[in-house]
């Protein structure tokens, strides 16, 4: 029990706005940076260096921005869930706030992945858009993300306001895999056949390099912008406290 | 702890029967929907009969929907639901109770009305039989995921269409199934695992929905 106490304990002291502006302050540049080489080096890679593909040609190479996307779209609704709960039970107020900072971000993901399905849908399946199990499930957790900001707007206290968006995202990710797979058998039902889904072989390690690189950078880029919201948003809910007064005064 | 929830069941009951229009609306919403339908895409029997189990779930989903006004509205206004708070009973019996109430008012007429729809979409009569199966086993999920996103949106003033924002997204489980298990009872195909995967969601909706919405009215009403 000891040890579980000063675990939270250090974990309150790490999670308090003024020492989270701090560290995130310090850290920021190098996730931002990171990001950067990753991002630049994983597009040269993937647009440049990796082989055409026997079946498709140039035109997979989408899947460096889209695939990222995709994951990201999924991991930054798990995160808000997961920061939502911590908030709910442990009442560490920052965890709120990474929940509100993803929502936008994630929203974003998830249009990206969408939008450049669509345009990837064109040449190959030759129609913008096609009721494919992911790309339905893509877009109804599109769907949960903006239903997850509306509620946040539509509320003025913004206290009520994340613990009432934290009870959704975690209500949204339990539904999350009912919603996925209910959607993969309605698919496989209605058009299992007229779906042209192409046969997806086993990725070639030269087009599976490029595509971790990007997925480690859209990662990075992830925790940057977050910690950029998040210190925007604590520095606006501390407004009135000392440690944010004197960060004001010293500039 | 039985007895609060047998008292609430029967006030809210009397209260629903006192505004009958809270009975009726939704049922009307449900036939005038469906009923637009044929009107807009085409009175011809095969047509309807492809469309219909899918048109009728839809109207059953939103005539459900925009009744869950009826569940916390009014008594979040004149301060009951605090009370029920406030009351040493566990808040999710009673979310319970009400729950059951929205059902009894806006699903069960739906489900005793559904024959009559599904005959003018021309579903076969095994058809309209897995309509009413899939209608009692979907419309108290349609109402226990409603109650979490009224709960949450109970202290807005326009909560209306945030609300379907919330809560359509999470209705699409009950869509696909139900609408597939009428489809396929059309094709005389087996529908036992709709039908499974219904009753499973049903009761996973029973057992955690409850909780959910009392957390969500607990933060409403700080």
């Amino acid at each position: 029990m000891n040890i579980w106490k000063s675990v939270m304990k250090f974990i309150y002291h790490f999670a308090s706005p003024k020492h989270f502006y701090r560290i995130s302050g310090k850290l920021i540049p190098w996730f931002g940076g990171l990001a950067a080489i990753l991002l630049i080096v994983g597009s040269i890679d993937g647009l440049f260096f990796a082989p055409v593909d026997y079946q498709q040609g140039d035109s997979y190479r989408i899947i460096f921005i889209h695939v990222p996307a995709a994951w990201m779209s999924m991991f930054v609704y798990m995160v808000m869930a997961t920061s939502g709960a911590i908030a709910l039970i442990w009442k560490i107020k920052l965890a709120d706030v990474v929940a509100s900072s993803s929502a936008p971000i994630g929203a974003a993901f998830t249009l990206l992945a969408l939008v450049t399905g669509s345009i990837w849908g064109k040449p190959m399946w030759g129609a913008w858009w096609v009721w494919d199990a992911r790309l339905t499930s893509e877009l109804i957790l599109l769907f949960l993300y903006l239903g997850f900001m509306a509620l946040e707007s539509a509320i003025e206290d913004p206290r009520a306001a994340a613990r009432a968006c934290a009870i959704l995202a975690i209500v949204g990710v339990i539904n999350i895999p009912i919603i996925h797979y209910s959607v993969e058998w309605w698919n496989t039902l209605h058009q299992g056949a007229t779906v042209t889904k192409l046969d997806t072989p086993s990725i070639h390690i030269s087009m599976l390099i490029p595509l971790l690189l990007m997925a480690l950078g859209f990662k990075l880029y992830y925790a940057t912008v977050v910690l950029m919201r998040a210190r925007n948003k604590v520095l606006y809910a501390e407004q009135n406290n000392g440690w944010v007064k004197a960060i004001i005064k010293a500039q | 702890m039985y007895n609060a929830f047998l008292s609430l069941l029967k006030r809210d009951l009397r209260l629903a029967f006192r505004h009958k229009s809270e009975i009726l609306n939704p049922l009307f919403f449900f036939v005038i929907v469906v009923t637009l339908f044929p009107l807009g895409i085409s009175p011809e029997k095969q047509t309807l009969a492809e469309i219909g189990p899918g048109i009728i779930w839809v109207a059953a989903l939103l005539a459900s929907m925009l009744s869950l006004d009826s569940l916390f509205r009014s008594d979040f206004e004149d301060g009951t639901l605090e009370l029920m708070l406030l009351s040493e009973y566990p808040l999710s019996v009673m979310v319970l109770a009400k729950i059951l109430v929205h059902w009894l008012i806006t699903g069960f007429p739906i489900i005793l009305f559904s024959p009559l729809l599904g005959t003018v979409m021309f579903l076969s009569p095994d058809a309209i039989v897995t309509l009413m199966i899939t209608l009692l086993l979907g419309t108290p999920i349609l109402s226990l995921i409603g109650a979490i996103g009224m709960a949450l949106v109970v202290a807005l003033k326009r909560g209306g269409m945030l609300l379907s924002l919330l809560v359509l997204p999470l209705y699409i489980p009950v869509l696909i199934f139900s609408a597939n298990a009428v489809g396929s009872s059309m094709a005389g195909l087996a529908i036992s695992g709709q039908l499974y995967f219904l009753a499973a969601f049903m009761v996973f909706c029973l057992t955690l929905a409850p909780i959910a919405t009392s957390a969500a009215l607990r933060v409403s009403l700080e």
